[in-house]
């Protein structure tokens, strides 16, 4: 709220109060301000301000990853510090980046996210919402994996607006009643394109990029360097043919295997897990160049810095980060070289024992962001058989 | 007295809409942001590739299915209702409103657990030995049309009932008394004088279809996507929010004229009237 608009408001309730100023003419003054301030994008300004530095946001999956965060990094923090942390869930990356986009000033309305895979990362830096981290106040983050502060500071110019927190795979789900461990592996990507499954296998119908990624490696090209796109699309179409459903959740992902809907369909490591920790019988194939990819912690521009620091430093403490692994069943970017890490996270899909990610092949932001639009609107177009 | 009704509708409603059919002129940027422009490719590029309207058309064609199945389905009980002179009547009406006290998401996916390959009819089915397989059910149209029928039954029945219930019955009784049979009765003046709330019921049915995308994202097969699953697509997944403005206004045009030509003919207060 401007300071000339704080001051009149001021004058007109000094009116008020002395009797010049009539209870209606106040109210609709009242209401005129607000409108004002609204369009300015006042309320929300406002209420940040109301709060200040007493508070920080996280938005993140929910569940039992907000529930033990909260439990070992947020309130811990809070008694230390007297700084609130106001969680809140998202339901999509999509959904998320489209409501930060949406607020006025964009991104000004979120503080801290704990968003998915590099390229939203760069999404994130084109659309101006980056932020600068001051790693000289995050000590822990010389235990984190190298390899993946170095991706991520690739894009930044050397810098970082997110630390990364946990990583994992989308690899092949398969139903073992119906799949061999010998064919599936036999097999590869092209268990995915598998004629006898037809009917019977499902895929992420939201995303072009995982679709493409394992038709390329059915075409036997790099993912990050496509250069027959016709093979692609093709087979996409002949898959498209046998997926009896394209997911929209991992909720929903894990419905159908769960039900035996599919048999086989591309899958996130961490939903696998937890299927087979509810005792399904589901295997998880990770091919030669699985899809990886990782999350990070991510500081909105308009942050509060040194709070943001002091809190992602909390969060990249070994018990908080290892608690949320163990609940979101992803392994944490905590190296394991410098940190133990208990028996449940060397067993989790995709855990990379070495620290080195070595041979782990991340999406290149640059190669499927340049694309995103045409590839999407084809990746639209095959799925509804057109 | 208007005054509050009026500045809601217009600050909730028109401004809205006519960000959304500013936003239609603009362009996209590589990243997904936006470029204040004044063009009409968004709007060319949908009428360009037949892609799109092709969209449009089938939802249309399904909306034009709820319709009709929604009519057949909604006519039957609606005309119970009127005619029923049971004490339990209240109690069943409010078991048409049930539905409503649940989330819309909960009852679409609850179809999952009955259509399903290991879902209720399957099991039965197979249980008693009629089947070997399960029996596909679910995503495909049939499941769609399943999904909406469920959540805009309700609007019909309730729209059919108040035109009914408006109805004399002594009209009917007089008819009767003239020599007609009942179905003669029903035919030359119950029905004739329901077609308000009929057509009423038709048209909010039709209106709520175009703008779902809830049944074909979760009880659809693949080529079961609607209009409303696109927009969402361009609007939240690629952040092309002209492109998707332009699809919205194009939807928005295409509803505003089929209402316009039923408030021209039939009046729109009948709608207003069920929902009271």
């Amino acid at each position: 709220m401007g300071k000339k608009m704080e001051e009149n408001l001021d004058r007109m309730m000094d009116a008020y109060r002395e009797g010049k100023v009539s209870r209606r003419d106040f109210m609709k003054y009242l209401g005129i301000a607000g409108a004002a301030a609204g369009i300015v994008g006042g309320p929300f300004g406002m209420a940040r301000k109301a709060f200040g530095a007493k508070s920080i946001t996280f938005h993140s999956w929910g569940g039992s990853t907000s529930e033990a965060l909260r439990k070992y990094a947020f309130d811990p923090f809070t008694k230390e510090t007297g700084i609130e942390v106001i969680d809140a869930a998202f339901t999509g990356m999509d959904t998320f980046l489209a409501q930060v986009k949406a607020s006025y000033p964009p991104g000004g309305e979120f503080n801290l996210a704990h968003l998915s895979a590099v390229y939203d990362y760069a999404r994130y830096k084109n659309l101006g919402f980056n932020s600068v981290l001051d790693e000289s106040k995050i000590p822990n983050l010389q235990n984190v994996l190298p390899k993946m502060i170095e991706t991520l500071r690739a894009i930044t110019n050397g810098k970082l607006s997110a630390v990364p927190y946990d990583y994992g795979q989308t690899g092949i789900a398969y139903n073992t009643k119906y799949i061999s461990k010998e064919k599936a592996e036999k097999l590869g990507a092209s268990l995915l394109w598998d004629k006898e499954l037809k009917g019977k296998l499902g895929s992420w119908g939201g995303d072009f990029r995982t679709n493409m990624w394992y038709a390329a490696l059915h075409t036997e090209q790099s993912p990050n360097n496509i250069t027959n796109l016709n093979a692609v699309w093709n087979a996409l179409r002949e898959q498209r043919e046998m997926v009896k459903k394209y997911w929209a959740s991992g909720s929903e992902l894990m419905s159908l295997l769960a039900n035996d809907e599919v048999y086989a369909t591309v899958a996130w490591s961490g939903r696998v897990a937890n299927l087979q920790a509810e005792g399904h019988p589901i295997g998880y194939l990770a091919p030669n160049n699985t899809y990886s990819w990782m999350e990070y912690m991510y500081v909105l521009k308009g942050t509060d810095m040194s709070v943001a620091q002091k809190l992602l430093n909390f969060m990249l403490e070994p018990e908080p980060a290892i608690a949320v692994a163990e609940a979101q069943k992803y392994p944490p970017s905590l190296d394991p070289r410098k940190i133990d890490m208990p028996k449940s996270i060397q067993k989790l899909p995709a855990f990379d024992p070495t620290g080195t990610l070595d041979g782990y092949l991340f999406a290149d932001p640059e190669y499927w962001n340049s694309h995103q639009l045409e590839w999407t609107e084809k990746w639209d177009r095959i799925k509804a058989g057109a | 007295m208007l005054a509050p009704s009026l500045s809601a509708v217009f600050f909730l409603l028109v401004i809205p809409v006519c960000f959304v059919v500013v936003y239609s002129f603009w362009l996209r940027s590589p990243y997904g942001g936006d470029i204040p422009a004044f063009q009409f490719g968004n709007y060319a590029k949908f009428f360009d590739d037949f892609f799109y309207p092709s969209l449009l058309i089938r939802t249309i064609r399904v909306a034009l299915e709820t319709v009709a199945l929604c009519l057949v389905m909604g006519y039957i009980p609606a005309y119970f209702f009127y005619r029923t002179e049971s004490r339990f009547k209240p109690f069943l009406m409010i078991l048409i409103m049930l539905p409503f006290w649940i989330s819309f998401i909960i009852r679409t996916l609850s179809w999952i657990n009955i259509l399903g390959d290991s879902g209720l009819i399957n099991h039965v089915l197979m249980k008693i030995g009629l089947i070997d397989s399960p029996f596909q059910m679910l995503y495909n149209e049939a499941a769609v049309l399943m999904g909406l029928l469920q959540y805009l039954l309700p609007f019909m029945i309730l729209n059919i009932y108040v035109s009914l219930d408006g109805i004399d019955k002594s009209l009917t009784e007089a008819a009767k008394s003239l020599g007609c049979t009942e179905w003669q009765a029903f035919k030359e003046v119950t029905l004739p004088l329901s077609l308000p709330g009929v057509s009423a019921g038709c048209l909010l049915v039709f209106v709520l279809t175009c703008g779902t995308y809830l049944p074909p994202m979760i009880l659809g097969g693949p080529g079961n996507d609607m209009i409303a699953n696109l927009i969402f697509k361009r609007i939240v997944g690629t952040l092309d929010w002209p492109f998707g403005s332009a699809l919205s206004t194009i939807l928005l045009g295409l509803l505003g004229v089929i209402v316009y030509t039923y408030n021209r003919y039939l009046g729109i207060n009948q709608i207003f009237k069920s929902l009271q």
